[in-house]
């Protein structure tokens, strides 16, 4: 089974602050590998670095290529999809004008996004500004599922949304993770459960558990490492 | 009456001029953090390259034409200079925003240095058609033309960059990028082409404002000072409007222009208060920071 | 600490040299050309007061820009009200000399808190902005010649009837000049030097670094920030009472444009910003070299150089601009910074010395 992602001894340090101190993991190719850890242990960091978004040493490959001293962009080209913590759409554009910047591929699937998200069709000339966070995410989503990326990084994608979106948001997923690897750093320990099959859990910049999502049935385990009771 | 309507007038004007100078600064920091000084030098280039090229031309060149290639060379004069300035200077230090800001003030001091040295403090003459100096009567206001020139060119350049910005594929990743310059690469899209094409942009519009400066405002005279003074109302007038907004820098370069024209007329037959025009426009910016520090648009194109 | 008490013991023999140069005549060639070239020759001890006035400009400037963070392109306002009041009040009001230097300071203490404070309101690019254009505003209102006090473009010489003798009047006073420019220097680094050795030059740096770390912690930055561009304000207008004693004249476009303020940035950021002596190696070097150009252009052979050569080597601006570009590429952090990566390169060579030995 190859490695949509392998990280080796990825250090990266900010402000002075040294935070994350040597972690290493694989994301094997399809299915979903969730990154979890309490707040601040460094997951977004993880992310960002793999992109190319903070300085960082250490080894990074990106679907079988090296990536070191590589440019965001380039790194991107190399087929990763990016759905940050936040959503981060641009709100001076409108939701047409969003998508049409994502596009990477020579032919973009605009037909797969309206099918999984048909208000961002109706809605397309609006500012993204003046979405609604649940809405904001769908279009953050679309925004790689237009190229068909193999890798997805996504974040937190959960995160401030309300129940009945959670679920909506975890069916989309769970669609497209039938033809991508995503690696997703999620809090909601119930998305986890639904849609990972392997856990890595970072704890101070360092790895300290990597197995299945079985694992978090384990109440005493998941206690340990998140501080939180286990997904039922 | 009439008065009020000539003032107006060439206040228009005078905001339609430094509209241009200061959307493409205005660009340039929403998207790449820089206050680039070298936007005096772009403007004073623009005009010496207006000025050495009509200065070539065989005598029989007039009229309408005369104009057109000056109004070409400047904006084609400031471009260049831009493009060189980002791919030389401003690329090698990327992630260092005050070593590029440094950068621009040393590149402003020098080139204005050299143009000195060159051609001397004394202003040289723009070669220009005949019916740019004359002007029009309209009842009882005297327009002149030289001011429809650059009112004209004012509203061509919004129009022109507001298509650019809305309607074309670097439009919008520039757009995107004054918001979010880090999404953009995280996109795929390689943020420095937006860069060179912003400055490139800036640059352009900066060389017209510098020769549409020497005509209307500076009787057609070029001098190698002529950038810096203009810079300096250019970066008010970006303050304003709001850093990194295009509209922000028409609305307070049409403000800024009438100001400065009404209170230089007005008090400047006050004995003791003939800059006062000038000081006013100080005052203005004072006034604004202290109501809208983001200035009058903040951050959005 | 072993560098700072090698800072200051070079510092003191370096002002003890100065002090006494004066008196050494020594011929060194091709330290001023076109000037008799001997050290303590008038041209040169005039070039050496020149700089000295501006290495304690730059000093002050730095206070504010190095070591507090703050950008502002109007310093050149408070040198310029430090030259014009004190004129003023000499030739045009006829004041005794004490009393014209009180009401210099009284003006440049005035000028510094309200400029600063209403300055400081904004941060960041607009407090640049600010300061750039409150500092044009007083270029317009010089060259206005407002009730006929400054002279305008024209400018104002100094009537030098109320000087005291030792101060004008002939060339041999240019020792005494030379003097007071040095003194002028010296209290200017002692100033400094206490200024961000205190806690306060630390909480300088520290917002500087992280500005709301120290709102966190209690302190209010806007206190501290005005404090150092008042400090910074003061020092640039006692630069400009010893530069119009000087120079003899007041002239707008040679003390209130916006290109001294860009040379006094360059001149620190030369010397390596947050470093003391480099904003004074860098002020020294940048007028120096000034100076130095300008003679050097004047010189019979350099009117034979082809023209491709002979403009830009006239201009010492373009060579002083070039000069910044290219330490900006590839000198990042001025002379103090370089000087500091020999110095780490050396302890590093040390310690693999004395690891492999």
């Amino acid at each position: 089974m190859t490695n949509a992602l392998e990280i080796r001894d990825l250090h990266v340090s900010i402000a002075g602050s040294h935070v994350l101190k040597g972690i290493t993991f694989d994301v094997p190719e399809g299915g979903v590998t969730a990154l979890l850890g309490r707040n601040g242990v460094g997951k977004t960091t993880t992310l960002r670095a793999v992109l190319g978004l903070v300085a960082r040493t250490g080894d990074v490959r990106v679907l079988g290529t090296d990536t070191r001293g590589m440019a965001t962009h380039h790194i991107v080209r190399l087929g990763i999809g990016y759905v940050p913590e936040d959503r981060d759409v641009f709100a001076g554009l409108s939701v047409a004008e969003n998508l049409r910047l994502a596009e990477r591929a020579s032919e973009p699937d605009y037909d797969a996004v309206y099918a999984l998200f048909p208000e961002l069709k109706t809605r397309a000339r609006q500012r993204a500004g003046s979405l609604s966070g649940g809405q904001q995410q769908m279009l953050s989503i679309a925004r790689v599922l237009l190229n068909g990326w193999p890798l997805l990084l996504v974040d937190e994608p959960s995160k401030g949304l309300a129940p009945k979106l959670v679920t909506e948001l975890a069916e989309a997923l769970e669609r497209v993770a039938a033809s991508a690897t995503i690696l997703l750093v999620e809090q909601n320990l119930a998305v986890v459960a639904r849609l990972a099959q392997r856990i890595v859990v970072l704890d101070h910049g360092d790895v300290v558990h990597q197995g299945a999502t079985s694992d978090l049935g384990d109440a005493l385990l998941t206690q340990q490492l998140l501080g939180v009771a286990g997904a039922s | 009456m009439s008065v009020i309507l000539s003032l107006a007038f060439s206040g228009i004007a005078l905001g339609a001029i430094y509209f241009l100078a200061a959307s493409g600064l205005s660009l340039i920091y929403g998207l790449m953090d820089i206050l680039n000084f070298a936007h005096g030098m772009f403007m004073t280039l623009g005009a010496y390259a207006g000025w050495d090229v009509a200065s070539h031309l065989p005598i029989s060149w007039g009229g309408v034409w005369l104009l057109v290639v000056e109004i070409v060379v400047s904006i084609v004069g400031g471009a260049l200079a831009a493009a060189i300035t980002e791919l030389v200077l401003i690329r090698p230090l990327y992630g260092r925003p005050l070593a590029q800001v440094l950068v621009t003030i040393g590149l402003d001091l020098a080139v204005v240095a050299l143009l000195l040295g060159g051609f001397g403090s004394n202003s040289l003459t723009l070669p220009v058609p005949l019916w740019t100096i004359e002007a029009s009567r309209f009842g009882k206001v005297i327009l002149p033309h030289a001011d429809f020139i650059a009112i004209v060119a004012g509203l061509i350049v919004v129009v022109v960059l507001e298509w650019f910005l809305r309607r074309t594929r670097y439009g919008i990743t520039i757009r995107a990028g004054v918001e979010n310059r880090e999404m953009v690469s995280a996109l795929g899209i390689d943020v420095g082409r937006a860069f060179t094409l912003v400055f490139v942009i800036g640059g352009a519009m900066a060389g017209l404002a510098g020769l549409l400066y020497s005509v209307v405002f500076s009787g057609d005279l070029v001098s190698p000072l002529q950038g810096d003074s203009l810079l300096i109302f250019a970066f008010i007038v970006v303050v304003i409007g709001g850093l990194g907004s295009i509209r922000g820098s028409a609305v307070a370069g049409l403000i800024v222009g009438l100001v400065q024209d009404f209170a230089n007329y007005y008090l400047g037959t006050h004995s003791g208060l003939a800059e006062f025009g000038n000081l006013s426009v100080v005052l203005l910016l004072a006034v604004v920071l202290e109501w809208r520090p983001r200035g009058l648009f903040g951050r959005t194109l | 600490m072993k560098s700072a008490r090698v800072g200051l013991i070079v510092g003191a023999c370096a002002t003890l040299l100065a002090i006494v140069l004066p008196f050494i005549g020594l011929h060194i060639p091709w330290i001023l050309p076109g000037v008799v070239d001997v050290v303590n020759s008038t041209g040169t001890l005039d070039v050496l007061a020149l700089c000295f006035v501006f290495a304690g400009v730059a000093l002050g400037y730095d206070v504010m820009f190095g070591y507090t963070g703050l950008l502002s392109l109007g310093v050149v306002m408070h040198f310029a009200a430090g030259v014009y009041v004190f004129d003023i009040a000499l030739t045009d009001w006829h004041w005794p000399v004490f009393s014209a230097l009180l009401l210099t300071a009284a003006v440049a203490l005035f000028l510094g808190l309200v400029v600063g404070a209403v300055s400081l309101r904004v941060s960041g690019i607009a407090f640049t902005m600010v300061t750039l254009a409150f500092a044009q505003a007083f270029y317009f209102l010089i060259e206005d010649n407002p009730h006929g006090l400054t002279g305008g473009d024209d400018g104002l010489s100094l009537l030098s009837n109320r000087l005291p003798a030792f101060l004008s009047g002939a060339v041999s006073n240019t020792r005494n000049l030379y003097w007071v420019a040095l003194g002028f220097l010296v209290v200017t680094g002692v100033v400094v030097w206490v200024v961000t050795e205190s806690s306060t030059g630390h909480v300088f740096v520290a917002i500087r670094d992280n500005e709301q770390r120290v709102e966190v912690l209690g302190l209010r930055p806007f206190g501290f920030k005005l404090a150092a561009y008042t400090v910074s304000s003061l020092i640039a207008s006692g630069g400009g009472v010893v530069y119009v004693l000087l120079i003899g004249t007041a002239v707008p476009s040679a003390v209130a444009t916006t290109t001294l303020t860009l040379s006094i940035v360059i001149m620190v950021v030369l010397g390596g910003a947050a470093s003391r002596w480099g904003a004074v190696a860098g002020g020294i070097l940048y007028i120096y070299l000034q100076q130095y150009l300008v003679k050097v252009a004047a010189e019979p052979t350099f009117a034979s150089l082809p023209a491709v050569l002979r403009v830009p080597l006239s201009q010492p601006q373009f060579l002083l601009g070039a000069l910044f570009i290219l330490f900006v590429l590839f000198v990042p952090g001025g002379l103090a910074g370089a000087l500091l990566r020999i110095r780490l390169a050396r302890a590093r060579h040390k310690t693999i010395e004395t690891t492999s030995s």
